[in-house]
């Protein structure tokens, strides 16, 4: 959005119904969200680091079961970062460290007698740019299942209830041994998450999963999701306000605050609660200047 | 910028665009590069053909190198070639690809050690030929090898030198298979050794291959190392093991080229064309791996 002094010609030009004063985005009603977190994920003084530099300071918050929680916020405030840091992904990066503890249904996954493959089997992952396998759409699913030593009574089952589950199955049923990457840009994301959910994971990180796809692909991905929280939690980092505000039932909203001595910008948690509190009555004046498109 | 924006014509800076004069001129002098080159080679297959052609017959393959002319073939240094190369390919496969694994995959590029192990593997590969024979045979002679113009000795010295170029083409190759391809093996509760032998090494293979086929197809025409280390000029039987004496096709060459009668140059000639024929068999299957199995993301 282009930067703009004028108060009033931005809340105008910041959103899409430009003819209101104050345009607010909606939360879509799933019924309603308790007021108390029952947790399969909680941060407690989170700080991530890459080498010196700290990336994400002090997250305190709590992924509730078979839940969708989403993480909001401008570029660069750590919101990847800490969805990485969920599932140990970040282990791969030289450098990255992580302070604090992320307790995994009360386990903390960064405990020295935890195995670092085991947490990413229970907590999957799907990623922003669709990355099937350069195999067939079966193998595609059986991938999984397969390297971490599932031994099901039918592995054609368990692919197909996987693909099932992830709405593809009518799509691909008759094409099972071509290659994946012959499927469209949505599909492929579809595959993605068929084959995070083989290995019967507890809880799926999606990070940014439909910013490479079209609005009908990205509708049926969100959909997909809100069909998964009966046997999932979910949680999503978007760049898409309204697409937390679709899908979400609690939002995080972050934001990237420069240290007085360095300037290294930090990512802090601003505020978390309900989807329909953030948006319709944020208690931070941080979180209404973002989401009323005043400034990110 | 101001008067680029200012200028309301669409004409380009330059003038005159693409047919003007110095444009021409660089087209002339890229043109006569291209004509220049392709000449050159053109030259020496056809003068060699016409050399070599009259001699390129079954006793080449069948008969061993002989103080006569006409009775002359180069069986032992075509059977030598094979074996030194098979050997050399034995020796470099594994551990090229093995060093480039671990250089790519798992060494930590912070640590300072790793870091002048990788600039040293590109310095290696730029180092001529005739070093690694004399590498070869000082570390041969230290150890007590008083025969050196044996196969083993030969492949090691070969090698050495493409050794280098493996590690380079397997690390670029691995490389080539995009992170989020290790990303989602991992995110499903994969390990990094199930990763690494399920996809990325799998996906890499087309390159590695096509790179060692090249790299073994350089080993194949080099002559230098091997007669530093004593390589046989006359060979008068079959190589027969890795302690066994023997010759190569370059090695051949060489040695007919420098005798006075001028049957041997056409002989020379003749190997030569053998030796061509060899390297752009190899250079085929490289290329031919190449297009039919690269994945391209």
């Amino acid at each position: 959005m282009a930067p703009n002094n004028d108060k009033k010609s931005k809340k105008k030009s910041g959103t899409k119904k430009a003819t209101e004063t104050t345009v607010r985005i909606v939360a879509a009603d799933h019924g309603p969200v308790s007021e108390v977190v029952i947790p399969a994920l909680e941060c407690h003084d989170v700080d991530v680091y890459y080498g010196t530099f700290r990336a994400v300071s002090e997250v305190n918050m709590s992924f509730g079961t078979n839940e969708i929680t989403a993480l909001i916020g401008p570029s660069g405030c750590g919101k990847s970062t800490l969805l990485r840091s969920l599932n140990r992904m970040n282990d791969l990066v030289d450098g990255a460290r992580v302070t604090g503890s992320v307790t995994f249904h009360g386990e903390n996954i960064y405990a020295p007698e935890v195995d670092a493959i085991e947490v990413r089997r229970r907590i999957g992952m799907v990623f922003q740019k669709p990355n099937p396998f350069p195999k067939s759409i079966y193998d595609n699913v059986a991938y999984g299942p397969r390297v971490i030593g599932m031994k099901p009574d039918s592995m054609d089952d368990l692919v197909e209830e996987a693909l099932t589950q992830a709405a593809l199955w009518d799509e691909v049923k008759d094409k099972l041994k071509q290659t994946a990457f012959g499927l469209s840009g949505g599909q492929q994301q579809r595959l993605c998450i068929a084959r995070t959910i083989a290995v019967k994971p507890d809880v799926i990180l999606m990070d940014e999963p439909c910013s490479a796809l079209d609005p009908i692909a990205t509708k049926r991905i969100e959909d997909l999701m809100l069909e998964l929280t009966k046997d999932y939690t979910i949680v999503i980092v978007t760049h898409n306000m309204q697409q937390a505000a679709r899908v979400a039932d609690r939002t995080a909203f972050f934001t990237a605050r420069p240290d007085e001595t360095t300037g290294n910008r930090t990512g802090v948690l601003v505020e978390f609660d309900r989807t329909s509190d953030i948006f319709t009555n944020p208690k931070d004046p941080r979180t209404e200047d973002y989401i009323s498109g005043r400034f990110g | 910028m101001t008067s680029l924006s200012q200028s309301k014509s669409l004409r380009g800076r330059v003038r005159g665009g693409d047919s003007g004069p110095l444009s021409i001129i660089f087209l002339f002098v890229l043109w006569f590069s291209v004509f220049f080159a392709f000449v050159f080679l053109l030259t020496l297959i056809v003068t060699t053909w016409i050399d070599g052609a009259p001699r390129l017959d079954v006793r080449m393959f069948t008969e061993f190198p002989s103080s006569a002319p006409e009775d002359a073939g180069a069986r032992p240094a075509i059977l030598g070639s094979l074996l030194v190369i098979s050997v050399t390919a034995l020796f470099t496969l594994p551990l090229g690809i093995a060093a480039g694994i671990h250089l790519e995959e798992f060494a930590n590029r912070r640590n300072w050690f790793n870091r002048i192990v990788e600039l040293n593997v590109q310095n290696l590969a730029a180092v001529p030929s005739i070093v690694y024979g004399l590498l070869t045979l000082g570390a041969l002679s230290a150890v007590g090898v008083r025969d050196k113009n044996i196969v083993i000795a030969g492949a090691m010295a070969l090698s050495l030198l493409i050794l280098p170029v493996v590690i380079i083409v397997t690390r670029e190759s691995l490389r080539a298979v995009p992170l989020e391809i290790r990303e989602g093996s991992l995110a499903l509760g994969a390990t990094p050794l199930q990763t690494l032998f399920r996809q990325t090494l799998p996906s890499a293979v087309p390159g590695i291959a096509t790179g060692s086929i090249l790299a073994l197809s350089r080993a194949l025409g080099e002559a230098a190392p091997l007669l530093i280390l004593g390589a046989l000029v006359f060979v008068s039987f079959d190589p027969n093991g890795l302690l066994s004496g023997y010759t190569t096709l370059p090695i051949q060459i060489f040695n007919w080229t420098g005798r006075p009668q001028e049957e041997f140059h056409v002989l020379a000639a003749a190997t030569s064309i053998l030796l061509l024929g060899l390297l752009l068999a190899m250079n085929s299957i490289a290329i031919t791996i190449r297009n039919r199995f690269q994945l391209r993301w």
